[in-house]
């Protein structure tokens, strides 16, 4: 029996997450991620190494999707209506309902703006979503007779979820993306103690340790304050949902506090209704949001207003917050692509950025850049990296680890060098497997389950009632017999086996001579027989019975004069196979003779 | 496999199960129609009231006049009101492991039992149940505690007293149990104790029982809870709607296979028909309105209140309405507002889809946007300034004892152009209204209780068919004003089982089989022989360890070395293991080829005589004898070890063991 995994998407990568488990014959796959640095094929994963011919459908039992980023659902309805998938989704609520969003976001940016064809349509994004099933935190959902999953929270975006897939007791979690210490909106991620086979983590902050979350926020801060104080501007790329919000609710108090003027804007037609998911879902953020939503919506702003596309030109401080996030399309490049030339304003990267995208260049220094049309924009703006996107660092994946306490782990959605580092680390402290398969790779991890058998409880008292306390030097053996049926296995006592198959016990008795030398009468040499043996079997049961005889347990003992010799004495001991051991036991102990005095 | 019953009301129950080895208490609801024999308490001095004559006895006596008030010829005691407690004597609380709560109707009782009993356990119910039932626990503590009241009347409760009383005081039970109302400590106390769980979360009891809520259809958040192990299934259903309101429909297929199906929480009106009863709702209101007067509607701050405000926002703009204000006023009329918008992920399918738009799934926030709808707090302070006649008010409580309700039937009670609407099934209204009499005002009564119905309870159980009901004594009778409707009671084969009150039942349940598992290198070790086709099996010697209610098989560990020591033994020290097993036996020797067997292994002299029931097999050298039957064999020989061990080893290859 063994697990699978195979990457089509997200190995040693951050593009595209896309991962396909196969455990104990069910086939799922995690995720359908696209690749926001590439503008060709390799945009999306490459489904030919699920099957090479057949359905998906057929195939795979089900499809999980973690959270609504398009590295984690973007090919969904690429997946789904053109490759074709008909079996079922699964995903949290609100990620049933914002990532149908994003998704229609991004089709626009891809198809409307730059004119790309080949692409999913409005309609596939609506077909595809019909085929989601929308799933509750804890719940044990049973997507056929075998197969179960179940998700828990993930803190990193609004309805962000790991998921554990069980077959038998046969165990994989999947993390997706995660943040193990709550932020400002969201909580922290939870995993019970399942010790599933085998734990696929994100690895995105693989060697990070990052310092303490209230320090960037005052680093945060002390760069807006400062960059607006001279009069420039700020610019902050971001995804519609999840780190905006966090920084919107971080400058809303800010401004309040100090009282300050200039404008904070957001833009897009996204905002307002990015904030409507974060109300109407308000069970799915933090628990100090979560409690004090009555008295006060922490996601009603009032210094944050609408965005319109002539502000840009305004002059004065202002603050920004645009989409995307990697500055590679949109609204966000359009601003920076005004903004840049100036030295007085500001862009703070505050998440990933993906190779390829402008975010990625100007992070690393870059600060000429090629536009379309061979146009060079210089960057003369400063360039401000602060790592706000909530995935779990270093000592997060490890503090998961020991929460779930998995037998392998499987790194994926990080760097190569990174998760190298993390992979010795994780086999250091936890002695477990840990794997970091490249795109494409299968990875194959052995399990070795127990297998669960019914008991009868017959057999099962039988064996608890004998002995209160369990000898840990002597343990007890207990004696059944499996019945194998079909699928069914069940653990009965002999007789009941023996009862169900039709058959009858046959029964071997032994009967030993045992000659003894003593002349007294016969019934005082049983006296002493029975004396001895009650002396040294404490432990049994020992009778003299009125007809002569002698029992320990069922072991029958008579005696009779020899037929010759008068002064030896015949003891015939009887006993059953069940009863092999003390049989041969006491025949033993008699051959040695009868002690000497006996009072 | 026992059920204790601590409530007598079907709708509030409170039994606790002993299943396996756990302590279950299912459901911890609170009888409050004890209150109905206490006088309101008023939110602003009512001369009326405290002009009530004291109650005198027969024979004169005016002992009782301070405590017991006379209105209108019935008799209600004049004290803080108090509720009916489950039961706490029937068996020792603390042993309670856990409580299940299935809606946030039935733990109105939870702090009684979890601050006053030595409970130890986990309180398990849904996110929706806790935050609503804080919030029904939150009103009824403020509007009893509002209103400071000097005296408690107790000398009416003395048995002797108590029989003198008239009805219904005289026959009310329990009047020594009952108990005042608790406080927000408290509350706070017994709701730390819950932990939350979701629909279809399979939640682990000390590894021997797994319970499970399911979505119950009647309530935000309202559950049915299964208790399984791997063998047996009790089902417990208690408040259940198949009609669509606004939850997440009922949750009926996994309910099936039970052993055992709990039945409780019925509907308390079954001869009215809910849908009925709202458009009858609505049409008074507009009459009433229309006619220049005011609508009183007491209820509660959660649940039916959402359906009858979305059925008026579809019908007052037809119904020309639109200029008449709303009012819902309650300490958590805005929570309970803003609470039921957030919990998408329970609510019917319509309602889901709204919040991916996204909007809010109730359209009582346009209501609100609009200004139709305004909630206050109390009639205190901003509802004194925008308050505007006529008008529609909301509020609580349905009993008509304590709450802002209690102001309204003063202020508008006096004039027949009012109405006074009763929505809520849980108090008879004529009870009610007893201690406002005599009253000018129209009284209509529209129970709408969507709960289900015994036409549904017998779809249900012929689709689920569970081995046993076990449900109220009430509702394997017809009710008792309608002796002639058999069919108002719970019909099924067999009969079902019935409790009452501080009644233990036995519940009948027959357990054969226990899951183990093998651990994987045990399992490698065993050798299946097929015994006749298809089925296989293999003997077991294996080490039994139980932990946590687990049993897990092991390999027995490989007999160790004995210590090497110079030491004599005594003889007691060879004493073998009691009680190590050998297998049975089954099968039967052919007698030619056990001889050639024998001679085989070097046994020249084997001479064979034929009995009536076999074979004699003689080794005459050996001084030997095996007799050979069909189900047996005996081995009668000299004490030679060694060749009873070779005559044992060469038997057993003839047979196979078990």
């Amino acid at each position: 029996l063994s697990a699978f995994s195979l990457c089509p998407g997200a190995g040693q990568d951050v593009g595209r997450s896309c991962i396909l488990v196969s455990i104990a014959g069910k086939n799922v796959m995690l995720d359908c991620g696209m690749h926001m640095g590439y503008n060709d094929d390799r945009r999306f994963p490459d489904f030919s190494y699920i099957t090479q011919n057949g359905r998906l459908t057929d195939f795979l039992d089900c499809v999980i999707i973690s959270h609504f980023h398009l590295d984690h659902c973007g090919a969904l309805p690429y997946f789904s209506e053109m490759v074709g998938y008909d079996g079922p989704i699964y995903m949290t609520h609100p990620t049933k309902a914002i990532c149908p969003i994003l998704l229609e976001d991004y089709r626009k940016i891809t198809v409307d703006k730059k004119g790309e064809t080949n692409f999913f349509t409005s309609q596939m994004i609506k077909d595809c979503m019909k085929k989601v099933v929308a799933v509750h935190l804890h719940q044990t959902v049973q997507v056929d007779e075998e197969l179960e999953i179940k998700a828990y929270y993930a803190g990193h975006v609004l309805g962000a979820a790991m998921f554990q897939i069980k077959v038998g007791c046969e165990s994989v979690v999947y993390t997706g993306d995660y943040n193990m210490t709550p932020d400002r909106h969201l909580g922290a991620a939870w995993v019970d103690k399942c010790r599933p086979d085998l734990l696929i983590t994100e690895s995105t902050y693989a060697t990070t340790i990052r310092d303490s979350k209230r320090c960037r926020e005052r680093d945060f801060l002390k760069k807006v304050h400062e960059t607006v104080e001279r009069g420039g501007k700020v610019l902050i790329p971001v995804f519609a949902l999840g780190r905006a919000q966090e920084l919107c609710i971080l400058l809303e108090t800010f401004w309040e506090r100090m009282n300050l003027k200039a404008p904070i804007y957001f833009s897009t037609g996204l905002t307002e209704k990015a904030n409507h998911y974060y109300k109407l879902f308000i069970t799915w953020t933090n628990q100090k949001i979560r409690k004090t939503f009555v008295q006060r919506n922490m996601f009603e702003f009032k210094h944050i207003k609408a965005f319109d596309r002539a502000f840009a030109d305004n002059p004065g401080p202002m603050v920004v917050f645009a989409t995307p996030g990697m500055l590679h399309a949109g609204q966000s490049l359009q601003i920076f692509r005004k903004w840049a030339g100036n030295e007085k304003n500001m862009v703070i990267m505050p998440g990933y950025c993906v190779q390829g995208t402008v975010g990625h260049k100007i992070l690393s220094g870059q600060r000429k850049l090629e536009m379309e049309g061979r146009q060079i924009l210089e960057v003369k703006m400063q360039v401000e990296y602060m790592s706000f996107s909530a995935h779990a660092d270093a000592k997060g994946i490890m503090q998961l680890i020991r929460q779930a306490e998995p037998r392998n782990v499987l790194l994926v959605h990080g760097e190569a060098k990174k998760m190298e580092f993390l992979k010795q680390k994780i086999e250091q402290e936890f002695h477990v497997s840990c794997y970091m398969p490249a795109n494409g790779e299968t990875t194959t991890i052995l399990t070795n389950p127990c297998i669960p058998v019914d008991i009868s409880l017959g057999l099962l008292k039988r064996e608890t009632a004998i002995g209160p306390v369990p000898d840990a030097k002597k343990p007890k053996l207990m004696h059944g017999t499996l019945l194998m049926k079909d699928n069914s296995f069940r653990l009965v006592c002999p007789e009941q086996a023996l009862k169900e198959l039709g058959l009858a016990e046959h029964q071997l008795r032994f009967t030993c001579r045992v000659h003894i030398q003593d002349p007294r009468k016969e019934h005082e040499t049983v006296l002493r027989v029975y004396n001895h043996l009650k002396g040294v079997l404490k432990d049994y049961s020992v009778q003299h019975l009125p007809d002569g005889s002698i029992t320990v347990e069922s072991i029958l003992i008579q005696a009779t004069a020899h037929s010759e010799d008068q002064g030896t004495k015949v003891l015939l001991v009887s006993w059953t196979y069940q009863d092999e051991e003390l049989g041969s036991y006491l025949t033993s102990l008699l051959k040695k003779g009868l002690p000497q005095s006996t009072a | 496999f026992f059920q204790y019953c601590l409530s007598g009301h079907p709708t509030l129950p409170c039994n606790v199960l002993k299943f396996k080895s756990t302590t279950i208490m299912l459901d911890c609801g609170l009888d409050m129609t004890s209150t109905l024999n206490f006088l309101p308490l008023p939110l602003v001095q009512s001369p009326r009231l405290s002009k009530l004559p004291g109650w005198v006895l027969k024979d004169g006596s005016t002992f009782l006049d301070k405590e017991l008030k006379e209105c209108s010829g019935h008799v209600f005691v004049d004290s803080v009101p108090e509720f009916c407690l489950p039961e706490t004597e029937l068996l020792d609380l603390s042993t309670v492991d856990v409580i299940l709560i299935s809606n946030y109707h039935c733990m109105m009782a939870l702090p009684y039992i979890t601050e006053y009993t030595g409970f130890t356990g986990t309180v398990y119910a849904t996110e929706p149940t806790v935050q609503i039932g804080r919030l029904l626990m939150e009103e009824l503590v403020n509007s009893i505690e509002r209103v400071p009241k000097a005296q408690s009347a107790s000398m009416w409760k003395n048995k002797e007293v108590q029989r003198l009383l008239p009805a219904p005081l005289k026959d009310a039970v329990e009047v020594s149990m009952w108990r005042k109302c608790y406080t927000m400590p408290e509350v706070n106390a017994a709701l730390s104790k819950i932990q939350l769980v979701g629909y279809s979360q399979k939640i682990e009891l000390f590894g021997a029982v797994q319970v499970t809520p399911l979505s119950s259809g009647y309530a935000l958040g309202s559950s049915n809870w299964i208790i399984q192990s791997h063998y047996e299934k009790v089902s417990y259903v208690s408040g259940s709607s198949l009609l669509t309101t606004h939850p997440q429909p009922m949750d009926q297929a996994s309910l099936k296979n039970s052993d055992v199906l709990i039945l409780t929480g019925l509907t308390q009106i079954p001869t009215a028909n809910p849908d009925g009863m709202v458009g009858e709702f609505c049409s008074n209101l507009a009459m009433t309105v229309r006619n220049g007067g005011n609508v009183l509607v007491p209820c509660y701050p959660s649940g039916v209140i959402y359906d009858l405000l979305e059925c008026l926002y579809q019908y007052i703009d037809s119904a020309g309405l639109s200029s008449v204000p709303f009012y819902f006023i309650s300490p958590v009329a805005n929570s309970s507002l803003e609470f039921s918008q957030i919990f998408a992920e329970w609510l019917c399918h319509n309602k889901q889809t709204k919040v991916y738009l996204p909007e809010p799934p109730f359209p009582h926030a346009e209501l609100i946007q609009t200004n139709k709808l305004k909630h206050y707090p109390s009639i205190h302070g901003d509802f004194s300034n925008d308050f505007k006649q006529p008008c529609v008010v909301f509020t609580g409580h349905p009993s008509l004892r304590f709450g802002d309700v209690v102001h309204f039937m003063e202020l508008w009670g006096k004039s027949s152009l009012n109405t006074v609407i009763f929505t809520e099934p849980d108090f008879s209204y004529l009870d009610a209204l007893a201690p406002y009499q005599p009253l000018a005002m129209k009284c209509v009564y529209c129970p709408i209780d969507t709960r289900l119905n015994f036409i549904q309870v017998s779809k249900l159980l012929k689709e689920v068919q569970p081995l046993h009901v076990v449900c109220p004594e009430q509702y394997t009778q017809p009710p008792p004003t309608q002796s002639h409707r058999t069919d108002l009671m719970v019909d099924c084969q067999p009969p079902a089982m019935s409790y009452r009150r501080a009644e233990v039942l036995s519940l009948p349940y027959k357990r054969r089989y226990e899951k183990i598992e093998i651990m994987p290198d045990l399992a490698d070790s065993l050798v299946p022989l097929e015994i006749k086709p298809g089925i296989s099996l293999a003997t077991v010697s294996a080490v039994l360890h139980t932990k946590d209610n687990k049993h897990v098989l092991q390999l027995p560990p490989k007999p160790s070395q004995p210590p090497a020591s110079k030491k004599r033994k005594r003889v007691s020290d060879d004493v073998p293991e009691c009680k190590s097993l050998k297998p049975l036996l089954s099968g039967s020797i052919p007698v030619e080829q056990f001889v050639q067997t024998l001679e085989k292994h070097g046994f020249s002299d084997v001479k064979v005589e034929d009995t009536a029931k076999g074979h004699i097999v003689l080794l005459q050298e050996a001084e030997t004898l095996i007799q050979l039957e069909e189900d047996s064999t005996h081995i009668i020989c000299d004490n030679d070890e060694p060749l009873r061990v070779k005559l044992r080893d060469l038997v057993l290859k003839f047979l196979q063991k078990f």
